[in-house]
């Protein structure tokens, strides 16, 4: 933000103009515009086709099937973030360094490449293939299976808004806490998360909205069955093929609700987090200014 | 392990097996197959004329689509962090709709609105430019996935560069201009090189947002990440291992790429502290 009295480069009303005009310009083009084509196209054939295009049998099917996904992978992601975080961040050891680059690897995989990777764990020619057909226990082409990869998917997302926070936090509360005798988890419950609680549930949200919006895993490992394995994304392709535009659109609303819904739970977070921060400024330690990663 | 603090052996235990489980025993399986694959028919299968047709396209799409972000992306981080304007918290939020906003979703919004009878593809349909069912079309659905990354990565930098050197090279008479490369550019360099590096990465590794606009042809818009999953549903495992493990070869280096960029970027900024 500029600051008052002093003239910095490109302050000058030209600059200014040039500059801003042409990034509102960009931006309402290809964010806005996207954005509000999918609502127009879903509501193109009136209100009560939208509400019929909602209410069918195989999309009610795909909602339960995506909350069904993101009830599992949210709740164990946020558990495997906290693990994570409180391990690279309270100790050092060797191999802290490897280890974070190993939390975020699955951000760096195309989701079609981890797709394929667990049809070789789990499909019939996979590493386990003829052991799970031994027993007769189906993963592939299944719901475990779309479970499974999208926890790959989305394990990288709460521990990577965590774990820079509790990086700059530092482990002076959670020694005191040591020193005044409390145990392991009582510092986890009453210290540490309180002071990340805001990352956390940004995190969390982040992760559902993955979860709930992952493709290309998903089409690779869940063999896309109607009405059976198609999660919501799955079932607007299938939709937008059968050339029902409106049904896939309609679909489509869901997701995009989904995303504008954590987006506002950023904007209220951030609200509260900056107070917080505000609170307690004069206590922060110096040299805390970590490279906190955008999203 | 040096702390006083207890759960190290907890919480690495868990930590570990749930990367092992979920993350590494994939990769590695992966890994394994690709090396069944054999070297000799490795080479025959990435060099067949249409896996080779379909990296051409994907990485020649992934760079335009990253020129486009590195431009827009430095132009947004300057413009939020530099300009006080009525709605620069929106437009900070409306940069996050790419990542939120699921691929699929974002592949049919742009497939209609640059359809023949779309918003964008209408008129540019009267001047005779065809972007859905193209390889514009895969540049477009590569860039608007990708968007976030550089400003993501330049905005922090920007907001704590010091007005002092600008300043100096004002006085003396610098260009606005001459300020801009000399001065601030360096310094935020780094920054912008790992953003561009990133939706690079992202851009090659997208699958959703590009299997909607792209038609996907042969030789013409097919992208790797779907001949890929083409060979799956031929049930061609070997060339799809052997595809999936080169896709992963890519990650791993533009991985490497960006730590390497961020351990430079880290170095000069304990030297200039």
């Amino acid at each position: 933000m500029a600051e008052p009295g002093r003239r910095r480069v490109g302050d000058g009303a030209a600059t200014r103009r040039v500059l801003l005009g042409t990034v509102l310009l960009i931006t309402a083009f290809a964010v806005l515009a996207p954005l509000a084509v999918i609502f127009s196209q879903a509501l193109s054939r009136g209100l009560a086709v939208y509400g019929q295009s909602l209410l069918r049998p195989d999309t009610l099917h795909a909602v339960w099937l995506t909350l069904f996904t993101a009830l599992i992978c949210v709740p164990v992601n946020v558990g495997f973030g906290i693990a994570a975080a409180w391990t690279v961040t309270k100790f050092t050891f060797p191999g802290r360094g490897l280890l974070l680059a190993l939390i975020e690897l699955p951000f760096s995989i195309s989701p079609i490449v981890a797709g394929v990777a667990y049809l070789f764990v789990y499909g019939a020619q996979g590493l386990l293939g003829p052991v799970l057909q031994a027993y007769d226990i189906k993963i592939m082409f299944a719901v475990p299976g779309i479970v499974l990869a999208s926890l790959f998917v989305t394990s990288p997302f709460v521990a990577r808004e965590i774990i820079p926070l509790m990086m700059a936090q530092g482990r002076e509360e959670e020694e005191a806490a040591v020193t005044l005798g409390a145990s392991g988890w009582r510092i986890l419950r009453t210290v540490t998360l309180p002071n990340v609680r805001f990352a956390l549930l940004y995190g969390a949200a982040l992760c559902n909205a993955r979860v709930m919006g992952e493709f290309g895993a998903v089409s690779v490992v869940s063999g896309n069955i109607r009405g059976q394995t198609s999660t919501l994304p799955l079932q607007i392709e299938l939709l937008y093929q059968d050339a029902q535009a409106t049904a896939a659109f309609a679909a489509a609303t869901i997701l995009a609700a989904v995303a504008l819904l954590t987006l506002v739970a950023k904007l209220i977070i951030e609200r509260f987090d900056t107070e917080r921060e505000r609170l307690t400024a004069s206590e922060a330690a110096p040299g805390s200014t970590s490279l906190r990663p955008g999203h | 392990m040096f702390s006083v603090i207890p759960g190290f052996r907890l919480s690495l235990g868990i930590t570990l097996t749930y990367l092992g489980l979920i993350v590494l025993l994939p990769i590695a399986a992966l890994i394994l197959q690709a090396a069944d694959v054999g070297f000799a028919r490795y080479i025959t299968i990435i060099t067949s004329p249409r896996t080779l047709a379909s990296f051409q396209i994907t990485i020649g799409a992934a760079a335009v689509a990253t020129v486009f972000n590195a431009l827009y992306g430095l132009m947004l981080a300057w413009v939020l962090v530099r300009y006080e304007f009525p709605g620069r918290r929106f437009l900070d939020t409306l940069v996050d709709v790419p990542f939120a906003l699921p691929t699929a979703v974002a592949g049919l919004a742009l497939t209609a609105l640059f359809a023949k009878n779309g918003w964008f593809g209408a008129p540019l349909e009267a001047w005779g430019i065809q972007v859905a069912y193209a390889p514009a079309g895969i540049v477009c659905a590569m860039a608007f996935t990708s968007i976030p990354f550089v400003v993501r990565t330049v905005q922090p930098v920007l907001e704590d560069l010091s007005a002092d050197l600008e300043e100096a090279a004002t006085t003396l008479g610098a260009s606005e201009l001459r300020v801009f490369c000399t001065v601030i550019m360096p310094a935020i360099f780094p920054a912008f090189l790992a953003g561009a590096s990133l939706a690079f990465a992202r851009s090659l590794g997208e699958f959703g947002a590009v299997v909607f606009i792209a038609g996907n042809q042969p030789f013409r818009t097919e992208i790797v990440a779907l001949l890929t999953f083409i060979r799956l549903e031929e049930y061609d495992y070997a060339a799809a291992a052997a595809i999936a493990a080169t896709m992963l070869g890519f990650a791993f280096l533009m991985l490497l790429t960006v730590n390497l960029i961020q351990a430079w970027h880290q170095r000069r900024a304990i030297r200039e502290d």
